[in-house]
């Protein structure tokens, strides 16, 4: 056997076979590898690619990560479907099978632990956001009063901040009580920095990103009710993403 | 082994997500294990930082003309070594200074 061990989760062994044709880090289809009643999901990469040098260097070409980041998360979903993994950080590599088998039998109460907590359980994600372009909007339609004094102008201008402001309270109002809601309902919740729109296409300001851990058994229950919020207040939008391993919830053994 | 319950359809996952959430999972969330292979956790660190940023695929980034990850010390390491000589360069100026002011501090300690 030559090349290394990229490893993507540790699991419990599970009957249902992984989805046929999944291709994996650097296109080497996931294998399972059994040890301590664990599971540990690799795929065999090779040295010129993963070695500590090309892997630095990989690390800092958006293009190779993306592929890269694509692939991790693809198997991390195909093993959602039919488990529960305790998903790794990307780039997680070892040299053989042998030196997996030792990382396995250090964590292994770790792992258990985890995996004890978060079976048949998922991550949603939530985000909102507040519709920035809304006030512009709302100025566009009354603006075209002109000033005609320096009076009216700063008065024109004081409601203008004024109602952005209100916005602004609005919004945080919205995603505060959502926020309480959705954890009220979830067993856990993390909250994300918010993501920066600059570039997202996503349009408006990330006000919230949070993550909420859901049983699998409520989770489309879960999802109605984010639903429910959708057309609550103008000028928010929710946005839901999932089923997600439970990435935001995994990391808690990791404190030595 | 019992069989999952069914889930709901993915939102917003697959070949279509929204990078930016998969890379905040995939580089930032997620356990931490030192293997074999020694990557440097902290470059790591500062490329999850802009990529946040990223949501939009890359050649769409190019598309739109935006390419500032190429001067980015955190993202390229031309812009990183560039970005050393000049901190290197202040440093040892601030040295200087400091140097210069030293004997007077330590005749101020040793009056005091």
């Amino acid at each position: 056997m030559t090349g290394l061990r990229y490893v993507y989760a540790v699991c419990r062994p599970f009957g249902t076979p992984l989805q046929a044709q999944l291709a994996g880090v650097a296109g080497d289809p996931p294998r399972l590898l059994h040890h301590h009643g664990l599971v540990a999901v690799v795929s065999h990469v090779p040295e010129r690619d993963f070695a500590e040098e090309p892997l630095r260097r990989h690390l800092e070409d958006l293009e190779w990560l993306t592929g890269t980041v694509r692939a991790h998360q693809s198997v991390i979903d195909a093993l959602t479907v039919v488990t529960t993994p305790l998903p790794l950080r990307l780039g997680t590599v070892f040299r053989d099978d042998s030196g997996v088998r030792v990382m396995i039998e250090e964590r292994e109460e770790g792992f258990r632990r985890t995996l004890d907590r978060l079976q048949d359980r998922v991550e949603w994600g939530v985000k909102v956001y507040a519709e920035t372009a809304a006030p512009d909007r709302a100025e566009a339609a009354e603006a075209p009063a002109k000033p005609v004094s320096g009076r009216d102008y700063l008065r024109q201008r004081r409601q203008r901040v004024r109602s952005h402001e209100e916005l602004w309270q609005q919004a945080e109002a919205f995603a505060t009580r959502l926020h309480e809601t959705l954890s009220g309902y979830a067993e856990d919740a993390r909250l994300h920095a918010p993501q920066n729109p600059a570039l997202s296409g996503a349009s408006g300001q990330n006000i919230l990103n949070a993550a909420y851990l859901v049983p699998r058994a409520d989770s489309e229950e879960f999802v109605e009710m984010v639903d429910r919020t959708k057309d609550d207040i103008p000028g928010m939008r929710v946005e839901l993403t999932g089923p997600w391993a439970a990435y935001s919830f995994a990391g808690e053994e990791q404190q030595p | 082994m019992s069989m999952p319950s069914r889930l709901p359809d993915p939102y917003g996952q697959g070949s279509g997500a929204n990078l930016a959430d998969i890379l905040e999972r995939v580089l930032d969330k997620g356990i931490v294990i030192a293997g074999d292979i020694r990557i440097n956790l902290l470059d790591i660190e500062l490329l999850t930082i802009k990529l946040r940023l990223i949501v939009a695929s890359v050649d769409k980034a190019k598309e739109m003309g935006i390419d500032w990850w190429e001067d980015d010390p955190a993202l390229s390491s031309r812009a990183r070594r560039d970005e050393l000589a000049r901190e290197n360069n202040e440093l040892r100026e601030r040295l200087a200074r400091l140097e210069e002011l030293e004997p007077s501090r330590r005749a101020e300690e040793e009056s005091s």
